[in-house]
């Protein structure tokens, strides 16, 4: 399990990767969602998988019975993943402003902040 | 007494929220002023208790450490926060005279709040997640204060700034990850014990670099600067001086206690290529500076050269180095904030931050040329002022430790930042205004002029005073490096008897 959740991320990881090396933004931005949720596979495999074992203390004890599911990594992905939501939300409605308004979601051709100086230089 | 830890998150959030909900009235401003005020106060009281007590811990919902998220300040911790409360307050009270009500009825005043509650959260952490959060915090509040108002150029600055950021997020995130799989613990005190007994050093020293990277990112350390020169002159002056004087910062404090809690392991690896990227920062902000020709992204560009001063003296990893680091970071928020509200006064009273299109100033505004002076050959490291010892502290770090080529080119970069500050002096102060105008501060009305001048001032006078009388503050500087080189204090505070 531990190996196929491992070739997964690197998968997610490579994809992501690609999409994020293309100059429109749209794709960058799904790159960079295939490449959040990566990482919250490696947050999730950092606490080792414990599978069929739910981290839950019966009635009256004050200790999990056993070994079970280490419950931390849960709460951090859990965490990870609504910021990395709201984080998602505001980059799609900046991406879409920023295409109504400069009529373009190409990198290259946004040198509105720094337009081209009298020599060449290249910037990113 | 743990309640003094709390207040420097919970003010700005109560300010955030009451000024959201006033944000048609002119009330909120002063509402803003005011919570500001508080937060400074009670910051002054945290310095204070450190310096009495020293190092202070308190573990939230009572949680013992290192399970539950620990809140922390040790002398760098509680300095960075009162010095986080003296530039937001020049910031509110700049902003009164600066930001049109458009932007203030879309609660402008409340999202600085939030970005003032996220960079001391990051200060006074002592959990290794939780300074995630308040990254994500600080960069979501900077997000929106980057964007507000929607200018051509905002969004085009605001995108790049956005997607680089983003990606530093998710290698922090990764980066943390990681290391909880290699120690099981994400408490700071807790895995300076825990990576001791890490076999992996190898794998330990792959995570360092990955921290590296992420903060790396936020801090604007050569390769990875990009997003700082594309953004930080397109909003508002004072988002800009804001985000000038502090977030860059928060990314070298995180380094700071990244590299001397958790990563001094591998020294002659980690801090040996932190070295040469401070170098190469420092030697590119530079010239960035020199080939640009508007004075907001002079200064921008000089945020990315000084880094690399600030990063030296921790990638030397000597006593004097992190001395040199601590009062180079206190000073430089100071002046740099204070240059950009400067820039944010001569495009008022001058139409522009284009140079060619500036000029006059010092004839007609000689008192902002004279303010200007100050900050200007203190960023450049003219005795007396403060940046005169900062710089003087570290290159005397580098030449202490023999690196002689390094200390080199640190007071070559010194030399080229003069010159930089004389293109702005020789083009908007000197010469003439290029259409004739007359940029008088008189043509401000008083209450704005006062709202923009006063923070100026206060600054300045900061920056003499630290010139003046720098010792106070270099043994404090010197304090708070021997508590991160030996932080025995800091981990028996966090894990020892509950406070």
């Amino acid at each position: 399990m531990e190996l196929l959740l491992a070739i997964t991320t690197g998968v997610l990881t490579a994809v992501a990767v690609y999409l994020m090396l293309s100059k429109n933004l749209l794709r960058y931005l799904w790159g960079l969602v295939l490449l959040s949720n990566a990482v919250n596979f490696v947050i999730f495999l950092g606490g080792r998988l414990t599978p069929g074992a739910p981290p839950l203390i019966d009635e009256g004890d004050y200790a999990p019975a056993g070994e079970v599911a280490n419950a931390l990594p849960q709460a951090l992905v859990l965490t990870a993943i609504v910021i990395s939501f709201g984080l998602m939300a505001f980059a799609l409605a900046l991406i879409y402003r920023t295409y109504m308004t400069l009529g373009t979601v190409t990198s290259t051709e946004m040198r509105i902040a720094e337009p081209r100086p009298r020599k060449p230089e290249s910037d990113e | 007494m743990s309640w003094l830890l709390v207040y420097p998150i919970v003010i700005p959030l109560l300010t955030a929220v009451l000024t959201y909900i006033l944000r048609h009235n002119p009330a909120g401003r002063w509402i803003s002023v005011a919570g500001t005020l508080a937060l400074l106060l009670t910051s002054i009281m945290l310095l204070a208790s450190v310096i009495r007590d020293g190092v202070i811990a308190a573990q939230m919902s009572d949680w013992g450490a290192p399970f539950g998220i620990t809140l922390v300040a040790d002398y760098l911790g509680a300095v960075m926060v009162v010095i986080t409360a003296i530039t937001g307050l020049a910031t509110v009270v700049y902003c009164i005279g600066e930001i049109p009500e458009r932007l203030e009825r879309q609660g402008f005043f409340a999202l600085l709040q939030v970005l003032l509650m996220g960079v001391c959260g990051a200060f006074v952490t002592g959990d290794l997640f939780n300074l995630y959060v308040w990254f994500e915090v600080m960069l979501i509040s900077s997000f929106g204060l980057l964007v507000m108002g929607g200018t051509r150029e905002q969004l085009d600055g605001g995108v790049k700034y956005v997607a680089l950021n983003l990606v530093s997020t998710v290698m922090f995130l990764a980066g943390v990850g990681i290391l909880y799989g290699i120690t099981g613990t994400l408490n700071m005190a807790d895995l300076h014990l825990a990576v001791r007994e890490v076999e992996n050093t190898g794998l330990l020293s792959s995570v360092a670099v990955m921290f590296m990277v992420a903060f790396g990112v936020k801090a604007a350390l050569f390769p990875l600067f990009f997003w700082l020169p594309a953004s930080y002159h397109t909003p508002p002056i004072a988002v800009s001086a804001i985000f000038a004087g502090l977030l860059t910062k928060v990314g070298v404090y995180a380094l700071i206690r990244v590299f001397t809690l958790i990563f001094d392991q591998d020294v002659g690896y980690t801090h040996t290529l932190m070295l040469w990227l401070a170098v190469a920062t420092m030697v590119m902000g530079v010239l960035g500076a020199a080939a640009m020709n508007d004075f907001r992204r002079i200064l921008s560009f000089h945020i990315v050269s000084q880094i690399g001063y600030m990063v030296l003296g921790l990638a030397l990893f000597t006593p004097l180095g992190l001395l040199g680091a601590v009062f180079y970071l206190v000073h430089h928020i100071i002046v740099k904030a204070n240059l950009f509200f400067i820039a944010g006064v001569a495009k008022r009273i001058g139409g522009s931050t284009d140079l060619s299109k500036l000029g006059g100033l010092y004839a007609h505004a000689p008192v902002l040329a004279f303010l200007f002076l100050i900050p200007a050959f203190s960023l450049a490291g003219f005795p007396p002022l403060s940046g005169f010892w900062a710089k003087f502290l570290v290159v005397k770090a580098a030449l202490d430790a023999q690196m002689w080529v390094v200390a080199g080119i640190a007071l070559a970069v010194g030399l080229l930042t003069v010159f930089s500050m004389t293109k702005i002096w020789g083009a908007a102060f000197w010469p003439d205004h290029p259409e004739g105008a007359k940029p008088r501060l008189g043509d401000i009305p008083v209450f704005e002029r006062l709202a923009m001048m006063l923070p100026i001032g206060a600054l300045a006078l900061l920056t003499c005073v630290i010139g003046l009388f720098p010792e106070p503050f270099v043994n404090f500087a010197e304090i708070a490096a021997g508590q991160l080189l030996d932080p025995s204090d800091y981990i028996s505070t966090v894990l020892g008897v509950q406070p």
